[in-house]
């Protein structure tokens, strides 16, 4: 029971800065990937922007167009629907499983949420269209159907013993083609207008109210940094010095407000601002300017990543998951009810994949007949990019995030700079492979510190 | 049975039977354990000491069969129910998840909580340095995965789980299987520690000798079927070595 060598080494000095910081190496990674992303294709469009070829690298990076206000916004509303997703495929991953039908029962939701909004709830309930109660029934509707089909997936996965592989896959099949019959075989749509809120920018609550919002999470951030301090202090364990605490919590607050500067410069496109002052019978000041402000559907990934991860870490539930994902037995053998779980993790799953529906139809304004189509490719990608283990117990809900945006600015970039459609899916298939050889070298060089 | 007690034994298990798939796997097995005493389970792998055991800790139910804790009949359908009577089992595999550190290990399924209902980590920390400062001194892994320990230190998390939430039964499934000499002694010596506390221990062993040295009786099965429950001062080793190869009690006390 003893091991010498292990007390030797036990509790020595901490010695890169990283580790004082108690900063996740793989997150910087991550960050890091992200900046080499964005600056490639800052500078490639950069060069195609100018007239004549320069060598001056600098004129490359103001000349750019992906790092411009415009495009980090679309990249922003673009990644929602498939982050908000790539939460719940970190637990379904984690506990040993795989999710291959969230794209068809995304077009599921999103047909339901269709179909209450624009058929049942107005006309054949007799709400009205335009009725600002048509949003929430419809949305919880949506949420609903995603809970029920994510549990009867998982009952069949945990209490029948069928693979999620083979569940899922017959799920792919299936619930595209009953929202295929459900819509009637058309898309659907002009989608509700309070609705169309959740979509990006039809719903964005101004430049004002964005700061607030940055300045209370910032607030709040600092504060949990400093809780947690207190509460490993007054049990007595090392804590952090308090000049990385300090750092930790002025790069925190920078991050979340350079956001928020970064999505406030956005302005409305004048020709939009001029339609909006004719519509309410003003005539728009010369020279006036006005941001979108933070996007409701941004906000509500942040909302989602944000109770994930509390889940992920300080919930029994979540703590559950990790521990049926790292041994089964042993989870069985404590007493958690892995089957009951394995329901829970896929309920979650289709809630958040219903969530993603509503974000998704109404950023199209409609529900169209192919929309999720290959979502879950995107989605299993991006939870395995941000380093969720394939062979369970390992994955982290920032990751995810992180996973989900960077494939969006591969893609994203890759359209910008006219990548031809096949050439996009070659770079995005390889990227995939790469990114889980990466994680597979760095857990081996982890594992052997 | 052998002991000649007025108190009720702390766990019979009497008549279990179980089978997969066609195969007696326990046949008609009845055992007993009292306080502060050590019963070594002996046979063949597959001869059906683990699937007994498992009966007990509510990892599988029995076909057939009854099990009483202290004078009483019990049903134990899952592992809480075994727990809820105070049963702990040290699993052959380590049962721990190996994402996970020793704290989450050490409390996995009774963590403690936050007035919140949030997992309350600092203070599953907190007390599980404190047992294992007592168990085993040289630990200090406590931020790692438990696949980052050594078989000795995940023994340790192991029985640390059983000591803290105060076992009565314990069920030891070949718990020196993985560990080094010096681990292996670390262990016997806290099975006589916890035996003192009056504890009743199955331990499940391939090592004859080491069932010699740590167990009270001997129960010996073969193919399912119990061969027989000897005290283990009455035998010699041999004597035990054929009762798990022949499947017979020696001549001595076979009258």
């Amino acid at each position: 029971m003893t091991d010498t060598a292990q007390s030797r080494s036990a509790e020595k000095p901490r010695r890169s800065i990283l580790d004082t910081m108690e900063i996740d190496s793989r997150l910087m990674g991550m960050l890091g990937v992200l900046v080499l992303i964005s600056l490639a294709f800052q500078i490639w469009t950069g060069i195609r922007a100018l007239d004549t070829f320069s060598w001056n690298p600098f004129a490359w990076l103001v000349n750019g167009k992906f790092l411009s206000t415009q495009n980090t916004y679309n990249l922003a509303i673009q990644t929602v629907s498939i982050a908000i997703m790539a939460t719940g495929m970190v637990f379904i991953i984690v506990t040993r499983n795989i999710d291959l039908a969230v794209g068809s029962l995304l077009a599921l939701c999103s047909g339901v949420m269709a179909m209450m909004q624009t058929e049942i709830l107005p006309h054949w309930l007799g709400l009205g269209l335009g009725s600002p109660l048509i949003m929430p029934i419809a949305v919880i509707c949506g949420m609903f159907t995603g809970m029920v089909i994510g549990a009867f997936q998982g009952w069949l996965v945990g209490y029948q013993g069928i693979p999620s592989f083979v569940v899922t896959l017959g799920g792919l099949l299936v619930w595209s083609k009953v929202a295929y019959e459900i819509v009637g075989g058309q898309t659907i749509g002009p989608l509700d207008p309070t609705f169309l809120m959740l979509g990006g920018t039809n719903g964005t609550i101004g430049s004002t109210a964005s700061w607030v919002l940055g300045a209370v999470v910032a607030v709040l951030t600092v504060w949990g940094i400093w809780a947690s301090r207190r509460s490993k202090a007054g049990h007595g364990f090392q804590v952090k010095p308090a000049w990385a605490e300090v750092f930790l919590s002025l790069v925190s607050v920078g991050m979340i407000m350079g956001i928020v500067a970064q999505i406030n410069a956005y302005l409305i496109p004048p020709a939009r601002l001029q339609k909006m002052f004719t519509e309410r019978g003003e005539t728009m000041p010369e020279g006036y300017t006005q941001a979108f402000g933070l996007p409701i559907s941004v906000i509500l990934l942040a909302v989602v990543a944000l109770v994930m991860t509390v889940v992920a870490n300080k919930t029994r539930f979540g703590r559950y998951v990790f521990a049926t994902g790292g041994n089964p037995d042993a989870a069985a053998l404590s007493g958690i009810d892995t089957k009951w779980l394995t329901v829970k993790v896929f309920a979650l799953m289709g809630v958040l994949t219903a969530i993603s529906a509503a974000v998704a139809s109404a950023r199209l304004t409609n529900h169209s007949l192919d929309i999720g189509t290959l979502d879950e490719l995107r989605v299993i990608a991006a939870a395995v990019i941000g380093g969720t283990a394939l062979a369970g117990g390992f994955g982290t809900i920032y990751g995810a995030v992180l996973g989900a945006l960077i494939m969006q600015s591969l893609q994203s970039g890759m359209g910008m700079v006219n990548v031809d459609a096949p050439y996009q899916n070659i770079v995005v298939g390889v990227v995939l492979v790469l990114a889980v050889w990466l994680d597979i070298v760095y857990r081996k060089r982890a594992g052997k510190k | 049975m052998t002991m000649a007690s007025a108190a009720a034994p702390l766990v019979e298990l009497r008549n279990i039977s179980i089978s997969f798939g066609g195969i007696r796997a326990v046949d008609n097995v009845s055992v007993d354990l009292f306080p502060g005493e050590v019963v070594g389970l002996l046979g063949h792998n597959g001869a059906g000491k683990s699937t007994l055991i498992k009966c007990l800790s509510g990892a599988y139910h029995p076909d057939a069969g009854e099990i009483w804790i202290n004078g009483k009949k019990v049903a134990i359908n899952n592992p809480r129910d075994a727990r809820a009577f105070n049963i702990e089992t040290i699993y052959q595999t380590l049962a721990l998840a190996d994402n996970l550190d020793a704290a989450s290990n050490l409390f996995l399924g009774r963590e403690l909580v936050s007035s919140f209902g949030f997992v309350d980590d600092a203070g599953m920390e907190a007390e599980t340095r404190k047992i294992l400062a007592r168990l085993n001194p040289n630990f200090r892994k406590f931020k790692e995965p438990v696949s980052a320990l050594s078989g000795g230190q995940r023994q340790s998390v192991a029985i640390a789980r059983a000591v803290y939430f105060n076992a009565k039964i314990l069920i030891m499934d070949e718990p020196t299987a993985a560990l080094g000499p010096h681990e292996t002694q670390m262990v016997g010596e806290l099975i006589q520690e916890l035996k003192r506390q009056g504890l009743g221990i199955f331990l499940i062993d391939h090592d004859i000798h080491q069932v010699k040295q740590m167990c009270d009786r001997a129960a010996v099965m073969k193919n399912g079927q119990l061969v027989g429950i000897v005290k283990v001062a009455d035998v010699t080793e041999d004597d035990l070595l054929g009762m798990i190869i022949l499947g017979k009690k020696p001549a001595h006390l076979a009258g």
